[in-house]
């Protein structure tokens, strides 16, 4: 319940952030990459101040504590593989940002503020996360 | 389509998203990323289900109550109903495969100095920048 009530708060911080700067625009998520056009560098602000914000507060935390408040450990990603799975589904996703102008920590608080088109976006990369997880389950599947 | 900009309001909300995820490290121990969050949605038998729906759930309930209060948030979708389909298919197939976007790459993973999420964000970033270069310049723009 702690847990659940923790995340709750994170994701709450989170999701105001998005809206307040403007990550959950779309058009002025697109101007962000359209220097040759209507420019518009907000993002750049989005990026660095969560960048700076997070890596200043994962130092404080991970040296004052070795393990978080509600948990044993810190769960921390251990793939350290750089490979073509990766930069594929990176530059795919990508692409799909440079069309829709919406990034999944944009669209999920867009919601709260402006549902439609939000909900068609959120539904479509729902389709599209089932349908990769069905693609990398094949191979498991004709080999077992 | 002309947008304004906002550094200041854009940098305090940057330094929020950065806060809601080390307040997720500090207390649950996790990294904020969507694409990680939305698995709890599709797989809700996952004993991390809980949690992750919670960051969800508040992600969008906090917006939301802002705007019955009062807060607008400047908001359009310059694309068609099938490109923004689309683009929804690309992101959800991209996020999957390369295990992560904008949160949990971008900001969490270069937080932490991990060179594969440098890899994964330098990469989204330029296929995102020649995407929309050639959606707006490219084909006759």
């Amino acid at each position: 319940m702690k847990r659940i009530l923790s995340a709750l708060v994170a994701g709450a911080t989170f999701g105001i952030g998005i809206a307040i700067s403007g990550m959950g625009n779309p058009a002025k998520v697109l101007n962000f990459f359209d220097p040759l056009g209507t420019w518009d560098p907000s993002l750049a602000f989005v990026m660095g101040g969560a960048l700076i914000t997070a890596a200043i507060g994962y130092r404080i935390v991970f040296g004052a504590r070795t393990q978080p408040v509600f948990d044993a450990k810190f769960h921390l990603p251990t793939s350290k593989a750089i490979d073509a799975k990766l930069i594929g589904g990176s530059a795919l996703f990508g692409v799909g940002w440079g069309i829709a102008g919406f990034c999944p920590g944009g669209a999920i608080p867009a919601l709260g503020f402006a549902p439609w088109p939000t909900a068609l976006f959120l539904i479509s990369m729902g389709g599209g996360i089932l349908l990769a997880r069905w693609l990398q389950a094949l191979p498991r599947r004709q080999t077992a | 389509m002309i947008t304004e900009f906002t550094p200041a309001a854009s940098l305090f909300g940057g330094i929020l998203i950065g806060l809601g995820a080390v307040i997720l490290m500090a207390f649950n121990g996790r990294i904020a990323g969507m694409t990680a969050m939305l698995g709890g949605v599709l797989a809700p038998r996952d004993p991390d289900s809980p949690w992750r729906i919670a960051f969800l759930v508040g992600a969008i309930l906090a917006p939301m109550l802002a705007t019955l209060f009062g807060a607008g948030f400047a908001f359009a979708s310059p694309t068609t109903g099938a490109l923004l389909a689309l683009g929804g298919v690309i992101v959800g197939v991209g996020v999957t495969y390369g295990s992560g976007c904008t949160s949990g790459h971008g900001v969490c993973g270069l937080a932490r100095l991990s060179p594969r999420s440098l890899v994964a964000t330098l990469t989204f970033m330029a296929t995102t920048f020649v995407t929309v270069t050639l959606i707006r310049h490219g084909f006759g723009g």
